[in-house]
């Protein structure tokens, strides 16, 4: 048996090392291709936006290396997957060369949306990898003015983090409010408030026109006719999953590779998914989702590394994200949806605060911001699927 | 098995917690994991483990 995992970070790494801790005596191959890295494998990300980008001291944390892997008895392949052939059951590497498998797991993740007018170019980034947050450190000196474009979790660590350094930090939201698909309107109201308070310059429910400046950046010009002065343009416009390798795979990929409860893909006994890159039919929600979030990619990796070895298991967990800006953790138990009820059941939302939401009767997410122990109650109501009433009744 | 959590790395994400409610409790006050079962029964040990992987911080050590 040979398991060939494509992607070397976060879910790939984890699925080979949790195949081993499982006792997998298969042959192992994981196929990196992170780049920046001198080794194929990325660094843990969630510092990128935080510490890392805040701190040129702070180093990057590679998730493996080819040493710990060779003790795994783990064979590293530094290289691009660029296709697939189910039928011969080889992955095609950039180059030409190619590796054969019986088991093949998809973890090439996500990868920075851009879109037509707003791709990078001198003074214009994206954030995905260790080497990109690193440059952005590098082209945000003191006095650097920075713009960043999108406000989702990313947009606001990077605008939070490089505001915490004294930099001109605007940033452009066409949505009425920060992080609005990961808190909904109000509480994605109410953090944008905060963010107006501390100093952030916000443009909520702008639009890019144009970037400004002809080789380099220079500005951002808003539909509404406002010139932002830049020195650099920060993309905070959220990933799309990384499939082009297997457009002729004949998988089935809508926004992801659509797999079943236990991540196998629709159709391929023989073809696995895990972290960004997996959408997936989740049982406890009752519909398919994608998950863009640390959590997932861990635990995706389990789940799969479990089905490999002959334990049926399907990924139910609560999607649980955290954030830190504002001085304080932010922290997402569930998913907080479109049109779904929202009660502050803690303090307040100027203040530290946990709020619920639900709909159809049930307790759908629990949200807190700088409030964890208050935050835990209702943490523990979500994994045991209370209803909205008694969620409420424990406030 | 054991396990032990290095209180200076952890933030209190209590992911530890949703993976092995049984092997790591929160303290109440701020949250950090406490390990409630040491050494781990057999039976939870599969749970231990992925609490531990499940630690964004990887505070948690799992010796066997």
């Amino acid at each position: 048996m040979r398991i060939v995992v494509v992607g070397a970070s976060l879910a790939g790494v984890r699925t080979v090392e949790a195949l081993r801790r499982r006792g997998s005596d298969a042959d192992v191959v994981l196929v990196g291709a992170e780049p920046g890295s001198a080794d194929g494998v990325a660094a843990d990300r969630p510092p990128l936006s935080k510490a890392f980008l805040a701190d040129a001291a702070v180093e990057a944390r590679p998730l493996t290396d080819r040493e710990r892997l060779g003790a795994l008895g783990v064979e590293l392949v530094h290289g691009r997957a660029v296709d697939l052939d189910r039928d011969r059951r080889r992955v095609g590497l950039h180059g030409g060369e190619s590796i054969a498998y019986d088991r093949l797991v998809v973890a090439t993740g996500s990868t920075p949306r851009t879109v037509p007018g707003l791709e990078p170019r001198a003074g214009v980034w994206t954030l995905r990898t260790a080497a990109d947050a690193a440059a952005i450190r590098a082209a945000a000196p003191e006095g650097a003015r920075v713009v960043v474009v999108g406000g989702g979790f990313i947009g606001a660590e990077v605008a939070w983090t490089l505001h915490g350094l004294g930099r001109s930090v605007a940033l452009v939201e066409p949505l009425p409010a920060l992080m609005v698909r990961g808190l909904g309107p109000e509480l994605g109201a109410a953090l944008t408030r905060r963010h107006a308070a501390a100093g952030v310059d916000l443009h909520m429910g702008a639009g890019v026109a144009a970037l400004e400046g002809g080789d380099r950046v220079t500005g951002v010009r808003l539909t509404d006719g406002a010139l932002l002065p830049a020195d650099l343009v920060v993309l905070g416009l959220g990933t799309v999953p990384e499939t082009g390798w297997l457009a002729s795979s004949g998988l089935d990929l809508r926004d992801g590779v659509v797999c079943d409860e236990r991540l196998a893909a629709v159709g391929a006994e023989d073809v696995w998914a895990v972290g960004d890159v997996a959408r997936w039919r989740h049982p406890r929600a009752g519909e398919d989702v994608r998950v863009e979030h640390w959590t997932n990619a861990v635990e995706t990796a389990g789940v799969v590394a479990a089905n490999l070895t002959g334990t049926p298991t399907v990924h139910d967990a609560v999607p649980y994200v955290w954030s830190d800006q504002l001085g304080a953790r932010l922290q997402v138990f569930g998913r907080v949806r479109p049109g779904d009820e929202l009660r502050v059941v803690v303090g307040d939302l100027e203040d530290g605060f946990v709020a619920i939401s639900g709909s159809e009767g049930r307790l759908r997410a629990a949200v807190g911001f700088g409030a964890l122990k208050a935050l835990l109650p209702f943490r523990k109501l979500l994994l045991a699927g209370a209803g909205w009433d008694e969620a409420l009744a424990a406030a | 098995m054991r396990v032990t959590v290095d209180l200076g790395a952890c933030q209190g994400h209590g992911v530890c917690h949703m993976s092995a409610p049984d092997v790591f409790e929160l303290d109440e006050t701020d949250g950090h994991a406490i390990v409630v079962q040491d050494p781990v029964p057999a039976e939870l040990e599969a749970d231990a483990q992925l609490g531990a992987d499940s630690c964004p911080e990887r505070a948690i050590t799992v010796l066997t």
